[in-house]
């Protein structure tokens, strides 16, 4: 006798396999909702980043191969978001990019606040592939999307009295909880964000206004919308977020020099010979490698950059 | 006097103005078993948790540097929750936490021993030289070599058998070094960590706390002993 077995369920209730791969995005974002509330809606993954094109410089890229863009967008530092290094891509989506202003002002014929869309718009961008080293002794290869500072800078003509310039992150406590008061009032920085640099080190080629990395727009924790990149110095060098330009006639008072001036001097150019005080800056890790490699005089840009320090004591100039 | 009775072995001298507390405190072998047990799991998870996510790539951008930091906040955290077991002992008069202290401050030896392997292999691939340069000249790591320099005597010395050999009153004093390790370690990362970084302050806070209540209990019996009134259950010096 046959025997005919109904099978238990119809194929149409089979689930569909993109669902079932799915299941765990949705028991995260199940859990977040219940966990964090109306914050959690906030809390899901932005959309992804709108690709920007822009041509390769090859005569101002390195021939080393770039860090993985998933290590250069979660370990960061941006104490904005936090001392940690996971904060800023955690909290990254408290910051709103749009509308966005930079104000460049100060010393110059022809000051103008730039809309964020317009800069990105105003002169030819290109990717450049530069080396990033970290006062920490860490260091990443990161292929940019920016134009050169000094394209900006001619264009509002400094006056023949700016000697610097002066880089001020926003300050908005709403949108970069680090800003917030921790315990007891104390604040991790003195906010907000000051930067700044010789205006010959602003006006050289290498000084890349940067608007995004790895072919896409800036995440925000690598400092969207705009930020600058200053390749032979030490990454807190390169203010982040920034909102305004200032051309000035005196060296700028910075927030690691205010929060720790014998750690961190103006010009923090990278120098193997000279250690921070508290470790040594001969050796570093490149992100994703094993052993430690040399760190070579200006990062590698001596070529390029050392005849700005030209008779400078670079022990005393830290 | 409590000083004849091994400290580590058990339940603290009975005393009979107090007999029930102390009866309720008094920990049984089945109760020592259990407690241990706990000590062995709680130690050794947080190597667990470290290993599985090395194994499963899941340590960021910078592994070697995650697996350093992790394994020293742990032998922070093992180093004082040892020095907490005495304190309990103090204010509340409990007896079972003295009989963990020895296993919280060996497995604070293990996580510093991993710390140091990792920083020597992992690090910097027995680079001798620079390691030795950085030991001389960079005070947070000369500090952090003291603390773990200063365990070594106190592991080797953690055996009961060694207990006996030296005698309780030289091995308590022998492992008050502890106070010491606690503080170079406690230093080692208030000056490695930058600015705005708190924990190392939580840190150094909880071991002002857990000295304090030692001085404190220490300066009691200085002055009960002035008065020249004997306090029983008070009689006992502070021991790490």
């Amino acid at each position: 006798m046959l025997i005919r077995k109904a099978p238990r369920f119809k194929s149409s209730e089979i689930t569909d396999e993109r669902v079932y791969l799915d299941r765990r995005t949705f028991m995260a974002g199940t859990a977040a909702l219940v966990l964090g509330g109306g914050e959690a809606l906030a809390a899901t993954p932005p959309a992804p980043l709108a690709p920007l094109k822009a041509a390769r410089s090859e005569a101002f890229s390195v021939k080393e191969p770039a860090t993985k863009e998933e290590s250069a967008t979660t370990y960061n530092n941006f104490y904005e978001f936090g001392v940690n290094k996971e904060d800023p891509s955690r909290l990254a989506h408290t910051l709103r990019t749009r509308p966005w202003t930079v104000k460049v002002e100060g010393l110059v014929g022809k000051p103008k606040t730039f809309d964020i869309d317009e800069l990105i718009r105003l002169f030819p961008l290109e990717e450049r592939v530069y080396a990033l080293r970290c006062v920490e002794a860490w260091s990443m290869i990161i292929p940019w999307i920016g134009f050169p500072l000094a394209s900006l800078l001619k264009r509002v003509e400094p006056t023949s009295q700016a000697k610097f310039v002066e880089f001020t992150t926003l300050q908005d406590p709403e949108q970069f909880p680090g800003q917030k008061p921790g315990l007891f009032g104390m604040s991790s920085l003195d906010w907000p964000y000051i930067e700044g640099l010789r205006l010959d080190e602003a006006l050289h080629p290498l000084t890349l206004l940067t608007v995004g990395m790895y072919g896409r727009m800036l995440p925000n924790q690598n400092g969207a919308p705009v930020r600058v990149v200053i390749p032979w110095k030490y990454g807190f060098k390169s203010a982040k977020s920034i909102v305004r330009i200032r051309v000035v006639a005196d060296q700028p008072k910075t927030a690691w020099e205010k929060a720790s001036p014998q750690e961190y001097g103006f010009y923090s150019n990278v120098n193997p010979n000279v250690s921070h005080p508290r470790w040594s800056q001969a050796t570093e890790r490149r992100i994703g490698e094993f052993r430690r490699r040399n760190t070579p005089m200006f990062n590698g840009y001596a070529d390029q950059v050392a005849s700005l320090y030209t008779g400078l004591d670079l022990k005393k100039f830290y | 006097m409590a000083s004849h009775t091994p400290p580590l072995l058990g339940s603290a001298p009975a005393q009979p103005w107090r007999s029930s507390i102390s009866g309720v405190s008094r920990v049984t072998r089945r109760g020592r078993i259990v407690l241990k047990t706990a000590v062995w799991v709680g130690a050794l998870a947080p190597l667990g948790w470290l290993l599985y996510r090395t194994a499963t790539d899941r340590l960021g951008a910078n592994p070697i540097d995650e697996i350093t930091d992790r394994l020293g906040d742990w032998t922070l955290r093992l180093l004082l929750v040892s020095l907490t077991m005495t304190p309990l002992r103090l204010l509340f008069d409990l007896s079972w936490p003295v009989t963990l202290r020895r296993l919280l401050g060996l497995f604070a030896f293990f996580y510093a021993s991993l710390h140091l392997s990792v920083w020597m292999v992992l690090d910097h691939f027995f680079d001798w030289p620079t390691m030795g340069a950085d030991v001389v000249k960079r005070p947070y790591i000369t500090v952090g070599m003291t603390a773990l320099l200063l365990l070594i005597p106190l592991a080797v010395t953690s055996t009961t058998g060694m207990i006996r050999r030296l005698g309780a009153r030289a091995w308590r004093r022998l492992h008050r070094l502890v106070y010491l390790a606690a503080i170079a370690a406690v230093l080692h990362y208030l000056w490695l960590a930058k600015v705005g970084v708190l924990d190392p302050y939580w840190y150094a806070a909880a071991l002002v706390v857990l000295l304090g209540v030692r001085g404190w209990d220490v300066a009691r019996r200085a002055v009960r002993r002035r008065r020249g009134r004997s306090v029983p259950g008070v009689s006992s010096p502070a021991t790490p």
